[in-house]
């Protein structure tokens, strides 16, 4: 059942694949992003990022409170590379 | 082009502008962003009347409570740039947004961040259907952009969210075939409760969603009884026509900007997950960078009013435009409000919860 449900909709990563990287050893949201691309997608694991700490809490025994917030690059909001290109053109 | 800045305020929702409004009034030039097209947060999707006493609009519709805000804070001369995106923060107080497509950067001596929170997802098989979303996206959906998304809906969770949109669903003209609460109680308060129940709409204790199902977009869903251990009791299976599944299984703290400015976060489950360690005065670990409302863990908008206008004292004060005195003195009344808003059965635990996150910011800096 389990490798049917989405847990990263922007890159389509499965609750079992999730589950199969925390079983080979990926024991933080960075660990788990880095071997399925969970949280790498549009959305920069805004929807995933709670569900993916509960699969490692659940999977791990850890409690929740004891994982590690993951990292965290601009943009963190969807936008044109166009913008960043134009940024401070001013000043050149 | 470097814009400098006094004061940048990142959310232009209840806390951001109350905490705006503070520092204008003691002379501060403040900058508010918000990526939306209107300001106001959350409070312009509340078209209920609020609770609480009347400083905080108790019987106000959440709507008028922004829209006074806002023109007194046009009053004092805050500036308020709308449909600019704030896409991350970094070193030497450095503000990167957008505008028009064009980014920018933008330094300001103080940064408050009160960027709120996202709706927590719920994931079991068919939850990406079109058709399941955030019961606050349906609030907006409805309230803001008067766009019903569904004819029949299943909401998922009690809490005052899961019971107030239930209820605004119900006003837009849609039907709420059911609203299921894991617990074994309902988790609002009884009065929201009570005027669903009156109206017909059952609610489902100690009952969870198993299943959303259909082709292209939910068709039904599958909710099902659990037992004390939270495990699905077999053979409990109800089946409902539903086309819409509304996800109202709590809030958390939006953290982005403060996780890129090196703010120091902790997990606090009673108030929605990770925050930054703050201190009373709304200060974060990196002593530039101020919090206030939900992103400081998850209550209600007038506590968001309330951290706004303690964060915003305290901005002025290390600013130097007003002297401690006369601060602590402002800060004594807000705080003796928000002993108010954080009493009773709710309120005693988000007191108890953000004392801790205040001893364990003592503990921090004290390392």
């Amino acid at each position: 059942m389990s490798d049917e449900i989405l847990i990263c909709r922007c890159e389509e990563v499965t609750e079992q694949e999730i589950k199969d990287a925390i079983k080979n050893g990926a024991s933080t949201v960075d660990g788990v992003k880095r071997v399925t691309r969970a949280g790498k997608g549009l959305c920069q694991g805004r929807t995933c990022r709670c569900l993916v700490e509960n699969l490692i809490s659940r999977e791990t025994k850890t409690p929740v409170e004891e994982l590690e917030y993951p990292n965290n690059r601009p943009p963190v909001r969807v936008m044109k590379v166009k913008a960043l290109a134009e940024l401070d053109k001013e000043d050149q | 082009m470097k814009h400098n800045k006094q004061v940048a305020i990142i959310g232009a929702g209840p806390a951001g502008l109350s905490a705006a409004l503070e520092i204008a009034k003691h002379g501060g030039k403040v900058a508010v962003f918000d990526e939306n097209d209107k300001p106001g947060g959350q409070l312009f999707k509340q078209i209920h009347k609020f609770f609480g006493s009347s400083f905080h609009g108790a019987g106000v519709r959440g709507f008028r409570l922004g829209e006074e805000l806002l023109s007194q804070c046009k009053e004092h001369g805050v500036e308020i740039f709308l449909n600019t995106v704030v896409f991350g923060l970094f070193p030497d107080n450095e503000v990167g947004i957008v505008q028009n497509d064009i980014a920018h950067t933008v330094t300001a001596d103080k940064i408050l961040i009160a960027v709120g929170a996202s709706e927590k997802p719920l994931s079991f098989p068919g939850w990406d259907l079109p058709g399941v979303m955030g019961a606050g996206a349906a609030q907006t959906m409805i309230n803001i952009n008067r766009v019903l998304p569904g004819k029949k809906y299943l909401m998922i969770g009690s809490g005052n969210v899961g019971l107030v949109v239930s209820y605004q669903i119900l006003q837009a003209g849609g039907e709420v075939v059911g609203i299921v609460e894991a617990m074994p109680n309902i988790n609002g308060y009884s009065v929201h409760a009570n005027k669903l129940m009156r109206k017909g709409v059952k609610i489902y204790t100690s009952h969870t969603i198993k299943e959303a199902r259909g082709k292209d977009q939910v068709e039904e869903a599958v909710i099902v009884e659990i037992g004390p251990d939270f495990k699905p009791i077999e053979g409990t299976e109800i089946t409902l026509d539903v086309d819409t599944v509304c996800l109202a299984v709590g809030l958390t703290p939006a953290l982005e900007l403060l996780r890129m400015s090196n703010c120091q976060l902790v997990h606090v489950s009673k108030l929605g997950g990770f925050l930054p360690l703050h201190n009373d005065n709304m200060q974060t670990t990196n002593s530039d960078i101020y919090v206030a409302g939900d992103v400081t863990g998850i209550e209600e908008a007038s506590t968001a009013m309330e951290e706004g206008r303690l964060a915003g004292i305290s901005i002025a004060t290390s600013l130097g435009l007003i002297n401690e005195i006369e601060a602590n003195k402002i800060k004594d009344e807000i705080n003796q409000r928000i002993i108010d808003l954080r009493s009773g059965p709710h309120g005693e635990i988000r007191m108890k919860s953000k004392q801790d996150v205040f001893r364990r910011y003592e503990e921090w800096v004290s390392l």
